[in-house]
């Protein structure tokens, strides 16, 4: 979808980076763990100690293959590469990384509307360490110096890159969105932006309505959160539109995403184009998944949210894009839908979306088959609206029965006999009305209906009380 | 192949390898240097046409861990070795930058 | 005594290994004052390893084939708590916190480690007078290099002061130092013994091997190292080939080549040609076939060679930056960067930072494909004119080195006249096959001439055959 500002379009990629849900490192048997006490979990090879050799970790080659299968990518025979530069947080000043040969290649992911956003490539790498820098409010420009702890060097990372097709702020965190639910539901990765799991860069650029050259493109770093990424997209690309506007040019360059001024700042001391001096990593040997290994990744992935979204619409005739659709798979609460009657399957997805997914803890332990009962009843008249939504509340509190809790309540279901005995009684008490009701005036409907809701005590279903009025009128 | 290294070139790569030469060891070098590379320069005579490159010797492929904790190193044995040492962690003089 | 004689005595218990390691700390505490073929002759802990031997043989329990057999260990090799320095200022005092790979077996395998020995400062040299901590001297003349990179290890086996040493071979440092002093070293095959705790120079061709007083003790001390090792992926998993399954076998049958460019290489010394024909002449009289052949591609080794090593090594030695361990040199008020050049500056050696930068260049952006990617290829051809020379003959015969012993100094003021010394031994390692230096008589001035014997990859055991027929036969 195309956002036209004044002319202008924004065109978005990202790179994302994802930490890997192994138990060890990517080269080391260190543990894959976050929080422990500074440089407690290193060994020779993720401190890079001279003489140490990294020995490529399975698992994290299987989490690789599964996430580039997900995305539709070619999983092919891959190298690693040595990245080379200098950082403190780089025990071995270069980094173990795939280059022009990564192990996934050319895939696709469709966004909720239907669209789809080109990957590029999706290739396995090292994590490096973490600095932390002292004085100066911990910011790296104003500090005195820095500590350097390895704990998190060597942790395995994928990292996922879009072609440039996405074409708004709201694009770009629809397919952070995405990717993450895929990386979660294939057990990739846990995703947490907040807990850095998952990385996100954004290249940002901005060119004319209907030109199809691309602009000058800046990376913008350091959004922690969905909500960062979409006001740093915004922020950056009105940015550009501003410079351009006054007859000046982008810079091609790195820029550092400021949560609290709301803005993209230049980074300072940026180097021109890094040559990294990418050559084959000598201590590894090719990386050539059999075909056999392929299949087993491929037959064993979980259905993917966009399969899942596709299910439920189909399931509950709505669009697969509709909120209540995205919301329920986003929360993994599709099998509360799937466990409802089919027939009842729109309403189903209704309570799930609205009431359920309002407290996630509580969805997570809801008897899917209690549930279903609950909608049953709601569906056969047995509980009004009103009635249903409290049984749903208490039954997501404490659990049990939909039955029994509606007995507690007071919640007699009226069954149809009864109403009709209330709508027969209605009726003879107000000849004169009916008469104007039978020859025509509907508005008087409402006039028996109250009467049937007074008579009830308000329990009556209401719905229902108006077709019973007008199956005796024979209309 | 490529024109001559010339001291310009010594001096980039010296900042790119984080060394720093005095003005005569950048002549100095750049001679001895472009001295290796006129040596070399008899493999561009070479036909390599469709010549694989050979990154290792010997044609071994997918060696793998099995994703298994091992224990690791002695932080005390680790951090004895540093040049400077604070909190437990490494430290350093003040970065300028971000990383590239 | 041999190293063979000294293990069996020990383990018979004719004598301890106490003895032994005294008789030759003795030597070398006597010795190497003129020598310096150490960095540290370790007494202490070769004593407390010693004791450790006698206890087993005491007990009843094997002590291992090498029990009691003193071992020099160049000073690449890492030895827990003991320093390993690659005689370099910037890894002087630096004590490992782990055991190579090769440690850890020579010590399984009954052998006690008396002392780490001088090198070429990172392996980088051809006569270890690049040493931070001062040269080594041939013990046969000390107005002379032992030759280099593993000078140190070379020379201690000449002068006596241990039977057996491992040294690290790139480009033949193992090779022509033997060659040079006068006892036998050997490269393995690529991948035959693990590089773990080895500290890296050029990854791709770099491999652990033994020097020793005759072929014997040398085949003895590979089959204690080499093996499938899981720390380097480079490793071969598959069973080492026995190098002293044939050393009585003779030569009767074998087809051995005596490989022309090699012969007739720039700068060969007529003297060393000379026993070169000698050697092929008297294993033709022993019953081998022996011809003559091509092997075209081997001239274009060292232009190969001097473009992937020193690139391998630019990235290797990144990380000595003055971060983790080793030397740091600081400014006051400086930042990291200045802190990084400045710890390298005074931490490298001239020829150091010579290849650093070469390989930096051979990487560098625009000049990979004509420099580092071109020289890969090239490496190629060399194997493939490897492959065809085997089709016809079993083992291939040239000079080690292109002269004898040469006087300290005498080739220190230009670099490429030192880079001529490896044109017989790099082919090897860029093929990745093993190769042997035997002595084999003296030049006109009297000091020692190796012949090299080559063989295909994984053909040791008819290498080491083959080898120890010259050395029977040997003036």
């Amino acid at each position: 979808m195309t956002e036209v500002r004044t002319g202008w379009e924004t065109v978005v990629g990202l790179e994302v980076h994802a930490e890997l849900s192994t138990a060890t490192k990517l080269f080391c048997g260190c543990r894959n763990v976050f929080g422990e006490e500074p440089n407690t979990n290193v060994c020779p090879v993720c401190l890079g100690l001279p003489g140490s050799l990294p020995v490529l970790n399975r698992m994290a080659v299987e989490l690789a293959m599964r996430i580039g299968t997900a995305l539709h990518c070619r999983v092919q025979p891959s190298q690693f590469h040595r990245k080379n530069y200098f950082y403190p947080d780089m025990p071995k000043d270069y980094q173990i990384s795939q280059y022009d040969v990564p192990i996934n290649a050319d895939g696709w992911l469709e966004l909720p509307g239907g669209r789809r956003v080109g990957i590029v490539r999706a290739h396995l790498e090292e994590d490096t360490g973490k600095t932390t820098h002292v004085g100066g409010g911990g910011r790296i420009h104003e500090a005195s110096h820095s500590l350097v702890d390895y704990n998190r060097a060597g942790v395995p990372l994928v990292e996922i890159v879009s072609a440039p097709d996405m074409r708004s702020a709201e694009e770009a965190k629809a397919y952070v969105d995405e990717l993450r639910a895929i990386l979660v539901a294939t057990g990739v990765s846990d995703g947490k932006m907040e807990e850095g799991s998952l990385r996100v860069d954004a290249n940002v650029s901005v060119r004319p309505a209907g030109s199809d050259q691309l602009g000058t493109r800046c990376e913008i770093k350091n959004m922690n959160s969905l909500r960062s990424l979409g006001r740093a997209v915004e922020y950056e690309a009105s940015r550009q539109i501003r410079l351009i506007g006054e007859g000046r040019t982008v810079i091609q360059e790195t820029r550092h995403w400021d949560e609290g001024a709301g803005k993209t700042g230049s980074m300072r001391s940026k180097e021109e184009a890094y040559d990294y001096r990418y050559f084959p990593e000598p201590d590894l040997v090719p990386l050539a998944p059999p075909a056999e290994w392929l299949g087993r990744v491929a037959a064993s992935l979980p259905r993917l949210p966009a399969e899942r979204r596709a299910a439920l619409a189909a399931l509950s005739g709505s669009s697969p894009d509709s909120d209540a659709v995205v919301t329920v798979v986003r929360l993994g609460l599709d099998r509360l839908v799937e466990a409802a009657p089919p027939e009842h399957a729109a309403l189903a997805l209704r309570r799930t979306a609205n009431e359920v997914a309002s407290d996630t803890e509580a969805a997570a332990r809801l008897d899917a088959r209690a549930f279903a009962r609950l909608v049953a009843l709601e569906a056969g008249g047995k509980l009004t609206v009103a009635q249903a939504r409290t049984v749903l509340k208490e039954l997501m509190r404490r659990g049990g029965d939909p039955e029994e809790i509606a007995a507690e309540l007071g919640f007699e279901a009226l069954d149809a006999g009864s109403l009709e005995k209330v709508v027969d009684e209605v009726v003879a008490a107000h000849p004169a009305e009916w008469e104007r009701y039978a020859a025509g005036e509907d508005k008087l409907a409402g006039f028996f209906v109250g009467l049937v809701k007074k008579a009830t005590g308000g329990s009556a279903d209401l719905g229902e009380a108006s077709a019973l009025l007008r199956s005796r009128r024979g209309g | 192949m490529p024109s001559r290294i010339t001291p310009e070139d010594v001096k980039h790569v010296a900042r790119l390898a984080r060394l720093r030469l005095g003005p005569e060891e950048v002549q100095t070098f750049t001679a001895q240097l472009a001295a290796v590379l006129d040596h070399a320069r008899d493999v561009e005579a070479l036909d390599t046409a469709g010549v694989e490159p050979t990154a290792h010797p010997l044609p071994l492929v997918n060696v793998l861990r099995d994703d298994v904790p091992r224990r690791g190193s002695d932080r005390d044995e680790v951090l004895a070795e540093a040049p400077e040492v604070e909190d437990h962690r490494f430290r350093v003089p003040r970065i300028l930058g971000e990383a590239p | 005594m041999s190293a063979r004689e000294i293990a069996a005595a020990v383990r018979a218990g004719a004598t301890s290994a106490a003895a032994v390691v005294e008789e030759h700390l003795e030597r070398a505490e006597g010795g190497d004052g003129e020598v310096h073929a150490f960095n540290s002759l370790l007494a202490d802990h070769a004593r407390r390893a010693a004791v450790a031997v006698d206890r087993a043989v005491a007990e009843g329990r094997d002590p291992g084939p090498l029990a009691g057999v003193p071992v020099a260990l160049k000073d690449n090799i890492c030895t827990r708590g003991i320093p390993t320095t690659c005689s370099s200022r910037i890894l002087d005092g630096w004590r490992p916190p782990y055991d190579a790979t090769v440690v850890r077996r020579l010590a399984d395998s009954g052998a006690v480690v008396i002392g780490k020995t001088n090198m070429d400062e990172f392996a980088m040299g051809s006569s270890t007078e690049n040493s931070a901590f001062g040269p080594t001297r041939n013990p046969r003349d000390k107005t002379r290099v032992p030759g280099g990179s593993s000078g140190g290890s070379a020379a201690a086996v000449a002068a006596g002061f241990a039977p057996l040493a491992l040294g690290s071979d790139t480009g033949g440092s193992i090779r022509q130092p033997a060659a040079l002093c006068g006892v036998v070293g050997a490269k393995p095959t690529y991948g035959l013994v693990s590089r773990y705790g080895l500290v890296a120079f050029a990854s791709s061709l770099d491999q652990i091997g033994p020097l020793a007083a005759d072929v014997a003790d040398a085949a003895v001390l590979l089959d204690a190292i080499s093996g499938p090792d899981p720390a380097d992926s480079t490793c071969l998993a598959g069973e080492a080939p026995r190098a002293a399954e044939r050393l009585d076998a003779g030569v009767d049958g074998i087809r051995v080549g005596v490989v022309r460019e090699l012969a007739e290489a720039e700068g060969m010394s007529a003297d060393v040609v000379s026993r070169l024909r000698q050697a092929a002449e008297a294993l033709a009289g022993a019953g081998a076939k022996v011809d003559e052949v091509s092997v075209p591609a081997a001239v274009y080794g060292l232009s190969a060679y001097y473009l992937i090593a020193p690139a391998e090594a630019s990235s290797n030695l990144a990380r000595y930056d003055g971060v983790r361990y080793g030397l740091r040199v600081e400014e006051p008020g400086g930042d990291v960067t200045e802190m990084y050049e400045a710890t390298r500056t005074a931490g490298f050696g001239d020829e150091v930072k010579r290849r650093v930068m070469l390989g930096t260049y051979a990487l560098s952006a625009g000049y990979y494909d004509a420099y580092y990617g071109k020289a890969q290829k090239v490496r190629t051809l060399i194997i493939r004119d490897f492959d065809a020379a085997y089709e016809s003959f079993d083992v291939l015969l040239s000079p080690t080195a292109p002269g004898t012993a040469f006087p300290l100094g005498s080739k220190t003021a230009d670099p490429l006249t030192m880079y001529l010394n490896d044109v017989c031994t790099i082919p090897s390692n860029l093929a990745g096959h093993p190769a042997i230096s035997v002595p084999f008589g003296w030049g006109d001035d009297g000091l020692p001439v190796g012949v090299q014997v080559l063989a295909p990859a994984l053909g040791e055991t008819v290498m080491f055959q083959v080898a120890a027929h010259i050395e029977r036969l040997a003036p």
